[in-house]
């Protein structure tokens, strides 16, 4: 007895010019989609452009810091560079990073769904994101051309290239000659968009599950998306009215931020990491899902703990709230706060722990087949057990003091969020491109890529750990002679990564324009929901709503003929 | 206009949705609708932490300058707003028997007592803004009143502003579902629109009824 009756859903009853990438046609049909698998793809191909246009900011910074002194920019330059690549990597690429896109593609699928439960309101927060994305961009510019455009420009607030480092920080961002207002404003109209994903995912979930889908049968995915989505719709609004209120005091002069106008720099902080400490989870805990379904498939076990994975991510995104003045502890706080904060802190450790520990778990004694999506996985749970040990040292109060602001602290976050959620959407990518497209890519070529990545990512911020121990300060321009060796070693592991990244995202583009290979609709012989409709699945996703009767991690107990 | 559509604006009963059962879709929208309810109370939240840490800073200067509100006003337009909240409810029971032409007409007092209050708001703003009392004018930039002042009228204008927004945002919703009232829409069976609505104005109308005391008596 298969532990999925899913009636209607068999792979021998495909039905091609029904499937969502073919149905409806034409160009129109696809930007005004209302479809979630659609406005999955969206999402993914725009920000990817954002990946790439930031990673490319990266590597500028990363040649820049090649030696001390001048290499390819002025001090000016390097602080908008590096601003830049850190406000569009957050806001506009890892922050809608995987829940817009593998979340909104898969969500419904997973839950026996057809839709989310708003499909207009997800088609209208794809174009809120596309504004925010280009205020982000205006705020790029630097107007030249006759005096009188330049006055009405900066009239608009249109001054040239944000220089105050992705957090905003008052009063720098009240005093900076650049369009802080247009970069504040597309992070608050990207929030705006970040939430009504997040509402709509949650109540999907509440609504929308299949019958027989009940809480504890939720594949880990979309536990995952759903923890992500309460984060989203709750913290959102916090930097939202904070950004707002930078806004009003940058155009109007009202004192809330600004010490000389009688306002506090410390709250703009406090506000800022209310939304900026969860948002770490919105970036990282969709990439949980990610490998908590993956590693059970390729091991060809049941995930280990499932209550526990599950509960976790519930734990993670509850304590989120609570901890964000560990960002804070030499801006000034009261002792007695900053004792709380440490204390709370190690706490998310416990959660993230039981996570690893079931991940680890789940392989043990497993068949393990290291194919391209296990490989990413992997190298998650690797890459993500250095981000969360080094998390621990900046928690601590006396430690902290010392690596506030330094290389370390750059590190411990490259390891959480590019070690995490971008090796998390790599596997993502990867694992479900048979599902999305109905093509196979090259897996020769995908585990060189993850190789290249691997290396180059560790190369790359593995120096920066030591750096940072040696009192490297994070942001700034030029550094001491003793530094130049390390620095070495880790812009050239930056161009290794940026080379892994473009041959696995060039691979899987390739393979879905112009590859041959047909793929099953259920190449690794999963159980989970999405695999047993067709590939690419229906524009309703399942020809008649499936009926759940097991949990989806059934592997390796006997069925009948055989076993999974 | 062509027939499909108009046979839809006719139809009586919930309109199709394709992914979902009518009565899913009901209670999809009204969960959908208090989540985005608590997003709107984090997003005020963030300014009455705001006010009540400068409260707290200087407690004095705001009690002085609050004493340049006037209350009077600011208690008609609380008036005015609970009564909106009023007939706003008065409209979803209304829907909930199919009564269309009740709907139109409380809907109708509703939205001319969301904009009685911006009227009254207006009068406050400009009144405020020829004493000198708004943050750019020469008066409140020069050294006549100290940073705590400033610090007050600076939480003040944000504050009811972005409510002053929401009074407007409010008003084209339930405008919204005024037009679909127009065509007859609503019934027992379907009466989402004026539902989640009304839900929003009572919003609107409560965080006015946290900003007047704060920033008009408590000060």
């Amino acid at each position: 007895m298969s532990s999925q009756c899913t009636a209607g859903t068999c792979n021998s009853c495909h039905d091609d010019d029904h499937n969502y990438l073919k149905y409806p046609k034409g160009f129109w049909s696809w930007v005004t989609t209302v479809d979630h698998k659609r406005i999955g793809l969206l999402y993914l191909f725009t920000i990817l452009i954002f990946f790439f246009v930031a990673g490319v900011f990266a590597l500028l910074v990363r040649t820049e810091l090649m030696h001390a002194g001048r290499d390819i920019m002025d001090a000016e330059t390097y602080n908008m560079f590096f601003t830049l690549h850190g406000a569009i990597m957050i806001f506009l690429f890892i922050v809608p990073g995987i829940p817009a896109t593998m979340g909104n593609f898969l969500l419904p699928l997973m839950i026996g769904a057809k839709d989310v439960a708003f499909p207009r309101l997800n088609l209208m927060s794809y174009y809120i994101y596309v504004l925010g994305a280009i205020m982000a961009l205006v705020a790029l510019i630097r107007p030249i051309g006759p005096e009188g455009l330049q006055k009405f420009l900066a009239g608009l607030g249109l001054i040239g290239p944000v220089d105050t480092g992705w957090t905003f920080y008052a009063p720098y961002s009240l005093q900076s000659g650049s369009s802080v207002i247009w970069m504040t404003g597309a992070a608050f109209v990207l929030g705006f968009s970040s939430i009504l994903t997040g509402l709509n995912f949650v109540v999907t979930v509440h609504k929308l599950r299949a019958p027989g889908m009940s809480w504890d049968r939720l594949p880990v995915f979309v536990w995952a998306t759903y923890a992500t989505a309460i984060i989203q719709t709750l913290a959102t609004p916090v930097v939202g009215i904070t950004l707002l209120l930078l806004i009003m005091e940058r155009a109007m002069g009202v004192g809330i931020f600004n010490p000389q106008l009688g306002g506090d720099p410390v709250l703009f902080e406090h506000f800022f990491w209310f939304y900026s400490h969860p948002v770490v989870y919105i970036m990282v805990l969709p990439a949980f899902g990610v490998v908590g379904e993956i590693i059970p498939v390729f091991s060809r076990k049941p995930i280990f703990g499932y209550r526990a994975v599950c509960y976790a991510s519930l734990a993670i995104a509850f304590i989120g709230f609570l901890v964000w003045a560990h960002h804070m502890f030499v801006a000034g706080i009261s002792d007695t706060s900053a004792i709380y904060f440490s204390a709370a802190t190690f706490f998310v450790a416990v959660p993230t722990a039981v996570k690893v520990f079931n991940w680890v778990s789940t392989m043990y004694k497993g068949s393990i087949r290291f194919e391209s999506p296990m490989l990413y996985a992997m190298g998650f749970v690797f890459l993500f057990m250095v981000a969360g040990t080094t998390g621990i040292y900046l928690a601590t109060l006396a430690v902290d003091v010392f690596y506030h602001d330094t290389y370390f602290v750059v590190a411990h976050f490259h390891y959480t969020i590019q070690g995490g959620a971008v090796i998390g959407l790599m596997a993502a990518l990867h694992f479900w491109f048979p599902k999305m497209s109905d093509k196979m890519y090259n897996e020769t070529l995908a585990r060189f890529a993850w190789v290249l990545d691997f290396v180059g990512f560790n190369l790359t911020f593995l120096p920066q750990f030591v750096l940072g121990m040696e009192g490297m300060p994070r942001r700034y321009y030029d550094y001491l002679p003793q530094f130049e060796p390390l620095h070495q070693i880790s812009t050239v592991g930056s161009y290794v990564n940026a080379i892994g990244y473009t041959a696995a995202l060039m691979n899987l583009l390739f393979a879905a324009l112009f590859s041959k290979r047909k793929a099953p609709s259920n190449p690794y012989n999963s159980l989970s929901l999405e695999w047993q409709t067709q590939s690419p699945p229906l524009h309703e996703n399942f020809k008649e709503t499936p009926v759940v009767t097991d949990w989806t991690y059934g592997y390796g107990e006997p069925v009948e003929g055989g076993s999974h | 206009m062509s027939t499909y559509a108009q046979t839809a604006d006719q139809e009586q009963g919930p309109p199709h949705v394709h992914h979902m059962d009518p009565v899913t879709a009901y209670h999809a929208a009204k969960f959908g609708m208090w989540l985005f309810l608590a997003t709107e109370v984090l997003l005020f939240g963030g300014l009455f932490a705001a006010f009540a840490v400068y409260r707290w800073y200087y407690l004095s200067e705001f009690h002085h300058a609050s004493h340049h509100l006037n209350w009077q006003l600011g208690a008609v337009n609380t008036l005015v707003l609970l009564f909106s909240s009023f007939t706003a409810a008065l409209a979803v029971d209304a829907a909930q028997h199919g009564d269309n032409a009740r709907v139109r007409k409380n809907l109708l007092f509703t939205i001319c007592c969301g904009c009685i209050f911006l009227v009254i708001k207006y009068f406050e703003w400009s009144a405020k803004y020829h004493h000198g009392l708004f943050p750019g004018t020469a008066e409140f930039n020069g050294a006549e009143f100290n940073q705590a002042y400033k610090s007050f009228f600076g939480l003040y204008y944000c504050m009811t502003g972005l409510h002053a927004f929401h009074v407007i945002a409010g008003m084209g919703l339930l405008f919204w579902v005024f037009r679909k009232a127009q065509r007859n829409r609503f019934s027992a069976d379907y009466y989402t629109p004026v539902e989640v609505g009304a839900l929003y104005w009572h919003l609107v109308d409560l965080i006015w009824i946290y900003l007047f005391p704060l920033l008009y008596l408590v000060g």
